[in-house]
């Protein structure tokens, strides 16, 4: 029961091979039994879980069931959830139990979906490897002496790990797409605006986004069905319906015109990775996809531009944090200033910290024009970028990492070597653009992700793409060792 | 076969365009700003770090982007307008049961006037 896609649950469920309650105790007792070697959970939901079951079982007896009724899901410690601590990977808010639901989680409860509890994340998303997390690094299910990648490692473990058949994450610069690949599974990062942030704890506001991580293309998309749409409350929100995006999966890609962009295959790229995604794109040209060399010469800039431009609005969103109105709050304040400045020492870990100064220093008086106005100017370049390729091709494709996932520690010294990991994936969050990894390989037994990048609102190319290369190939079907322990 | 061109991107370390070297005293000013306490004995450590990343992030400024409109929003989207009405309402009481110390509906902070 607990190595099957979400669709094949939901036809179970629906079929009445087992219901809901059944399907939910059967993963809280996986995540009981194996999560003390993965971490991918901060919080189990447990009773409420359970309850959500009983009445995802009610609404599929009275015949008014949707798709996602009854489905477990893990969620992102990111989003808040009515009731249930949502503490971001940080001791800030280790005790914040938000008295609301994001819109995603709204949405997914409207859907009958089950939230089976809270995923390990880097603290406030910032991070490649989810080792800055206050709970401790999540493992990778391939080896649980790497990381899972970051900062969505929890969601992406958890998945790997058959703890949860779905999950949801946030991508600010590669945060789901990167742990994806790194765990073999699929995940998609949306258009900038497609899904609602109400409710997601902001780290970068013009970069954030929420999407759904899985083992397929197919279930991603079944995940964004309910995900994606207009959401009055988010004013970044996208003025536009949300779409059926099961659709058009089964489309032929005869045709397609695919952009490898040779700033992707240079020799910062693993040569045994280079050869996986080779070899996926000759699947994507056996299918019927033609492919052209392109070209982002802006490539280069992306990291000092994403640098700036995520830790300016990391410090203006963080600032919110100050041991007054919920959250951590330092002992025995001697003054108001005290209260502030060592709740925040103490609430925040280290890269954190690091963030929100360099973000002030980027926009403090005198250096305002030489980094943030600079980096938003460069930052248009490298969307320009995109969109002279998408003149010429319908998406683009090459590798969502350098190499497969790294030892856990291996980077945690050096913040610098760290941010070049995400080097592939920030420019698409930079120009808003949808990105998605999938499976496309296996170097020293470990996963590798290709990555592929479509035009604003292009999602479902994007999923018919995924879902037409996992037809063809089985890296989406291959497991870790040590998983399949029976759970009574 | 696919054969392309490559192209350093991650080979090299970034070249520094020009040297921003920060001072224990402006990392000490900037945190002060952020409202961020730093243990004084880690001053140095935090600055030394800063500067890395400050290194790295400098090379921005070797390229030419005096026509350049700068961009906020990937989308170049503008903030919706919505109608002027009430739509949330009064939650008090569950914001204040959630937060460090409230007494008599009032968040309580350390002594401001004396």
């Amino acid at each position: 029961m607990y190595d099957k896609t979400v669709a094949q649950l939901s036809a179970g469920l629906q079929a009445g091979q087992f219901s809901s309650v059944e399907l939910t105790r059967s993963f809280l007792a996986r995540i009981a039994a194996l999560d003390g070697v993965y971490n991918s959970f901060i919080s189990v939901a447990g009773e409420q879980a359970l309850a959500a079951a009983a009445a995802a079982d009610e609404r599929i007896a009275a015949g008014t069931a949707g798709p996602l009724t009854g489905i477990p899901l893990a969620h992102k410690d990111i989003f808040c959830t009515d009731g249930l601590r949502t503490s971001c990977g940080s001791r800030m808010l280790d005790n914040f139990v938000p008295p609301y639901d994001a819109t995603l989680i709204s949405r997914f409860k409207r859907d009958g979906a089950v939230t089976l509890g809270k995923t390990n994340m880097d603290e406030f998303a910032m991070g490649s490897s989810n080792e800055s997390s206050y709970y401790g690094a999540a493992r990778n299910p391939w080896d649980t002496g790497a990381v899972p990648g970051g900062s969505s490692g929890g969601s992406a473990a958890a998945v790997a790990a058959l703890l949860a058949p779905a999950a949801t994450g946030t991508d600010t610069g590669g945060s789901i797409r990167q742990p994806a690949a790194f765990c073999g599974i699929t995940g998609l990062k949306p258009t900038y605006g497609r899904v609602s942030r109400l409710g997601m704890v902001a780290f970068a506001s013009s970069l954030d986004q929420a999407g759904p991580m899985a083992h397929t293309a197919e279930d991603c998309a079944w995940l964004l069905n309910s995900m994606a749409g207009h959401d009055p409350r988010d004013a970044t929100s996208a003025p536009r319906a949300g779409e059926d995006y099961r659709a058009g999966l089964e489309d032929s890609l005869k045709g397609l015109r695919i952009g490898l962009p040779r700033e992707y295959f240079g020799d910062g790229l693993d040569a045994a990775t280079g050869a996986c995604i080779q070899q996926a794109l000759r699947e994507l040209e056996a299918l019927g996809a033609t492919l052209v060399e392109v070209s982002l010469p802006h490539s280069h800039l992306t990291i000092p531009t994403y640098y700036v431009i995520a830790p300016a609005e990391a410090s203006t969103n963080l600032s919110r944090y100050d041991g007054v109105r919920y959250g951590y709050r330092c002992d025995n304040p001697s003054d108001l200033l005290d209260l502030y400045t060592r709740t925040r020492e103490e609430g925040f870990g280290e890269e954190v910290k690091r963030r929100i100064l360099v973000g002030t220093y980027a926009l403090s008086a005198g250096y305002y024009d030489a980094y943030y106005k600079k980096a938003q100017q460069i930052r248009r370049l490298i969307k320009q970028d995109f969109m002279d390729c998408f003149a010429q091709v319908d998406l683009l494709a090459g590798p969502t990492t350098p190499g497969p996932a790294f030892p856990l520690g291996a980077k945690t010294d050096d913040p610098v070597a760290m941010y070049l990991e995400d080097i592939y994936t920030l420019a698409v969050n930079l120009a808003g653009l949808p990105g998605m990894s999938v499976p496309a390989g296996m170097v020293e037994g470990k996963p590798v992700g290709m990555q592929l990048i479509g035009q604003h609102f292009g999602e479902a190319r994007l999923l018919n793409v995924g879902h037409r290369f996992q037809q063809a190939t089985d890296w989406h079907l291959r497991r870790p060792a040590n998983l399949a322990v029976e759970v009574a | 076969m696919i054969t392309l061109r490559p192209r350093c991107l991650l080979g090299q370390r970034f070249p520094v365009q020009k040297t921003m070297a920060i001072e224990q005293d402006e990392i000490e000013k900037i945190a002060a700003l952020a409202r961020i306490r730093i243990e004084p004995a880690q001053v140095g450590q935090v600055t030394r770090r800063i500067t890395e990343i400050l290194r790295m992030v400098d090379q921005l400024q070797a390229v030419d982007t005096s026509d350049i409109e700068p961009m906020a929003n990937p989308l170049d989207a503008t903030a919706l307008l919505r109608a002027d009405e009430v739509t949330e309402v009064n939650r008090r009481e569950a914001f204040q049961a959630i937060a460090p110390a409230v007494e008599n509906g009032l968040y309580l902070v350390p002594k401001v006037i004396e």
